[in-house]
């Protein structure tokens, strides 16, 4: 094959797998068609590989295969172990992989760039290579934080430096005269090396110190917004080497990424930009005058709640993150599974942010082999409530949370709620009289048709399924 | 004590103050009733019912008037009737009369009623508190008023309110535009909507949005700012500009609707002429105005009190007595807030006034040889009218074509998506001045690339939002082809070159993504399943 038809069959290859990628994720808006999005998937990234291997100016095998078979390996490993609790950290982790490749293939491309190059288009050449090392490294350190968080290794809460949106945008200005020092300093010869890593390290601190400063609730709106940081930095790597494969990849993901941010504040009622300024869940955020709900609460004991539920005649589950931490989603399968047997009408309400990644209470019910077509979003399940006999609130609080309605001081004002209070009876299971994550009370445990079930959310669902299967 | 139910003299007045329901009620609180012989006949309630409900019935008018404490009574006391008396001259002195008064309107009775050292009641000046709701004859009489309105308009509207498709052919729905969505604007609005009419409604009182739409309405906005809310929940006079824009949104909506309702009132104002001869005019040939302001002068130009007139096709329908053309619920509604009024001063079997009852101060009008009317002003708080997140610009403007979409875009959003567009223009225009051929090529895929992920990724399930991170995660892995770029070393030299290492790392640590996302959404996808 001759050097001309192998850049043609490259660059047919690039369009085949663009256009893969595109059905891929056209794939996952029906879980029917999902699976087979996947495979466009791996199919496009198959091919995408085969055809940068058959360029014409590619040769270095040897190394390739030294660096894809590891990477390979490890990455199957961490597919095959991870919990699906422990999901948004994995996402967040392999955000940073990309985030540190494109730091990598930028300073490469600077060190190994030898073509010919008008004097515009050296201009644009190397601010290419400097957003997409900046963008990278953002990326990079934000998704570490973010994992360490996520994981527990470090305190979920936010850390607010006194003058942090100062000091954010010190570094701003800082890296900015960076930028026109790398130019100045690559005018004619690659010798800006220094400028750039200066650059590596401010935007590293940059990321690292915005993430920090977001924390609780908001942490799936940052793991959104890394997702489409590590696209956009795909996107200039792309740029930078002139390949238009990349820059549709990033693309696509950047975009992807951006619209799960919006929809997550949109489930908040909080602006994208409020979020990523971060300070949510702290002093100012919270210190408001909301009025503080009081009143008496009822309870209620196991057997008394498995009798409710074999007498209602239809049951919404509202769960919340609270269930995944006491791995409570199996022994929650049984309940449903025996109230179904019972002709009882089981559907699950899923708030747009619970859980700690978009649709992550959905993965997680799927695990505990519940169907997916009884999991309904706020807005189907929110007009059905009038008529449901009893809800079942388990591990969830703030996403039903009645003041979000009624009261215009709380801090969750006009956020969306699953309007639980309109059921019937509402049995709320609840280690204690505890404020959810956002901090704030609950009016709807002092609602006269709410009745409250203490303990171990795990004990608890195990209870209920004695009690019903008894 | 003996309470008297005097016969209504008032020309064309069918209505009663109580009916045999509130006599039997008044009776319970120890109460004698005497009923003027033919008070009910108007609203089919005889004499016997009225004798069976306890009340004793007298043919004499003066013995009934002179032997009774409390006298009962819808309209003011006035002179005429078939024996051409003053109805004042027949009230006892200390008596008690509770009727309407409009004292505003009528100084020589209220000085009538001081000299003959009577306390009266005025029922239209109940204060509007949650107290006396039970007590509100207005917003009982208004509601009445507003449901009738609605049925005199169809009766001379010559089609259908509601649409229909019939083998004959399709019949539109009527088009009502109710103006003032006070009681009797919402009770039209109910009465209209229920007859199958598509409505909208207008009120400058921000507040009155949601009760609009919550009666099935269309609100109608102006993008003014200006807040209509008077004292106690009433409309006030509002400025200029306010008044240009909504005359055009008036004007406008005259050519598209069938019938137009108008119930606004200032209070001790003559009605605000909203519906101009020009607006008639334009209107189409059949078409019904309803004018609830009539009595005080009307909303419409053409409106002449009393009466229904047809102006170049259009009818003005102009009844001051629409409450009474519904006299027997009427009656029912009005003696029931009479009675509870009277209950009010009635304590332990004798009227003592406590002039420091807000509901007995505020509606006394006469007391003790002395006019005390008007009241001292009362607290009254007004209803809290939600933001307005839509009205940021203070636009004189009226926007009559934008209203009929008022839960579409705002202003504001507007404003900011012209800021981005701009900005986004000038960006563009700054690329392409300074950016050579090669990278306009590459930023043009980049942007279409971006318009198709935004309309891909929007049609994705949210219960599918964590396989598409993973998945995403994994095409973003595709940043390994740039690693791969840099592992071909120059031609001539070693390929261990520096960028090559680079590069060789990034391939690894991208293909730890590749893998790891594509097999993880796998494993994910593989656990959703439909139910057997």
């Amino acid at each position: 094959m001759n050097e001309a038809l192998r850049t043609s069959f490259s660059n047919i290859g690039y369009i085949a797998a663009s256009v893969l990628f595109i059905l891929s994720l056209a794939g996952l808006s029906k879980q029917e068609s999902a699976r087979r999005g996947n495979f466009m998937g791996i199919a496009g990234m198959l091919i995408a590989l085969l055809a940068t291997a058959m360029r014409p100016d590619f040769s270095g095998y040897g190394l390739l295969m030294a660096a894809l078979v590891p990477g390979a390996i490890i990455g199957g490993i961490l597919a095959r172990r991870v919990q699906m609790t422990s999901m948004p950290q994995l996402v967040a982790i392999l955000h940073s992989f990309v985030g540190a490749a494109a730091v990598l293939v930028g300073l490469a491309t600077y060190l190994g760039h030898t073509a010919e190059m008008t004097r515009a288009e050296h201009h644009i050449h190397l601010g290419e290579i400097f957003i997409g090392i900046c963008i990278g490294a953002v990326t990079f350190t934000g998704s570490v934080i973010a994992f360490a968080k996520l994981q527990g290794t470090m305190s979920g809460k936010p850390l607010i430096l006194p003058a942090r949106h100062l000091i954010n945008l010190m570094m701003l200005i800082a890296t900015v005269a960076l930028g026109v020092w790398f130019f100045r300093a690559s005018e004619t010869a690659p010798n800006g090396l220094w400028p750039l890593i200066f650059a590596i390290v401010i935007t590293g601190i940059l990321g690292a110190h915005s993430v920090m400063a977001i924390g609780g609730a908001d942490m799936p709106v940052v793991v959104s917004m890394l997702n489409s940081y590590s696209g956009w930095a795909a996107a200039a790597a792309g740029f930078m080497l002139g390949n238009d494969l990349l820059i549709i990849t990033g693309a696509l993901v950047g975009s992807s990424g951006l619209i799960l941010s919006l929809i997550m504040c949109r489930g908040m009622n909080r602006s994208l930009i409020s979020v990523i300024l971060g300070g949510f869940g702290t002093a100012e955020g919270t210190a408001s005058t909301a009025t503080a709900a009081q009143g008496e609460v009822r309870s209620i004991d196991v057997n008394g709640a498995a009798e409710q539920l074999k007498q209602a005649k239809s049951v919404v589950i509202v769960p919340g993150y609270g269930l995944a931490v006491a791995q409570a989603q199996h022994a929650l399968s049984d309940v449903v599974r025996s109230l179904q047997s019972r002709g009882v009408k089981v559907r699950f309400a899923i708030h747009p942010v619970a859980g700690r990644l978009p649709g992550h209470m959905n993965v997680l019910l799927a695990e505990a082999d519940i169907p997916y077509d009884i999991v309904l979003e706020m807005e189907e399940i929110n007009k059905d409530m009038p008529e449901t006999d009893l809800v079942l609130v388990i591990g969830a609080n703030d996403i039903v949370n009645p003041s979000a309605y009624e009261d215009p001081n709380s801090p969750i004002a006009g956020m969306p709620v699953i309007e639980v209070w309109k059921a019937g009876t509402v049995i709320v299971m609840k280690r204690g009289m505890a404020s959810g994550y956002a901090g704030i009370d609950n009016p709807l445990f002092f609602r006269p048709n709410t009745l409250l079930l203490f303990g171990d959310a795990k004990k608890t669902v195990e209870g209920l399924r004695n009690a019903l299967t008894a | 004590m003996r309470i008297a139910i005097p016969k209504e003299i008032h020309p064309g007045e069918k209505r009663v103050a109580a009916t045999p329901q509130t006599v039997l009620r008044l009776r319970k609180l120890g109460f004698e009733v005497a009923v003027q012989a033919g008070a009910g006949l108007n609203t089919d309630l005889t004499d016997s019912a009225y004798q069976e409900a306890g009340a004793t019935i007298v043919e004499d008018v003066k013995a009934l008037w002179s032997g009774s404490g409390v006298i009962l009574k819808v309209r003011p006391p006035e002179t005429g009737g078939t024996f051409g008396i003053d109805e004042t001259e027949l009230l006892s002195p200390n008596s008690l009369l509770i009727s309407f008064v409009w004292p505003a309107q009528n100084r020589p009775l209220l000085e009538k009623l001081a000299a003959r050292k009577v306390t009266a009641l005025a029922m239209d000046c109940v204060p509007r508190i949650t107290r006396a709701q039970k007590m509100d004859a207005l917003s009982a009489m208004a509601n009445i008023a507003g449901y009738r309105s609605v049925i005199e308009a169809a009766q001379h509207f010559p089609r259908f309110f509601t649409g229909q498709m019939t083998a004959a052919g399709k019949i539109d729905p009527a088009k009502v535009l109710v103006i003032g969505a006070g009681v009797a604007g919402l009770a039209a609005i109910g009465a209209a909507r229920a007859l199958g009419a598509i409505v909208r409604a207008f009120d400058p009182r921000a507040a009155t949005r949601d009760q609009v739409k919550s009666m099935g309405a269309e609100y109608l906005e102006l993008h003014v700012q200006e807040e209509a809310e008077g004292k106690g929940g009433y409309a006030k006079e509002m400025s200029d500009s306010f008044l240009k824009a909504e005359m055009a949104l008036f004007a406008a909506q005259a050519m598209e609707v069938d019938v137009i309702i108008t119930t606004a009132l200032i209070p001790g104002k003559p009605a605000p002429k909203l519906i101009t001869a020009g607006m008639v005019e334009s209107m189409k040939p059949g078409s019904v105005i309803v004018d609830l302001a009539a009595e005080q002068g009307g909303n419409c130009a053409m409106t002449r009190p009393g009466e229904v007139v047809t102006h170049k096709g259009v009818t003005i329908v102009g009844y001051t007595d629409l409450p009474s053309r519904v006299a027997s619920l009427s009656s029912q509604l009005y003696g029931a807030t009479v009675a509870a009024l009277l209950e009010e001063v009635w304590k332990d079997n004798a009227i003592t006034i406590d002039e420091n009852d807000p509901v007995v101060r505020g509606s006394m009008v006469t007391h003790d040889g002395k006019i005390t009317w008007p009241p001292p002003p009362l607290p009254i708080p007004t209803p809290v009218a939600p933001p307005e997140p839509g009205v940021a610009a203070n636009t004189t403007k009226a926007e009559p074509a934008a209203a009929h979409h008022a839960n579409g875009a705002s202003p504001a959003s507007a404003s900011t998506i012209w800021v981005w567009m701009i900005l986004a223009a000038l960006f563009c225009v700054g690329i392409a001045w300074i950016a050579p051929p090669s990278f306009l090529s590459h930023f043009t895929v980049f942007v279409l690339a971006c318009f198709v992920g935004w309309q891909v990724i929007w049609n994705v399930k949210p219960a599918l939002h964590t396989p598409l991170m993973s998945v995403t995660n994994a095409i973003s892995g595709i940043i390994l082809i740039g690693g791969m770029l840099q592992l071909s070393g120059p031609p001539s030299g070693s390929s261990f070159t520096a960028a090559a290492i680079l590069g060789a790392i990034a391939v690894l640590i991208a293909t730890i993504n590749v893998a790891g996302g594509f097999l993880v959404t796998q494993r994910m996808l593989a656990m959703f399943r439909r139910n057997a």
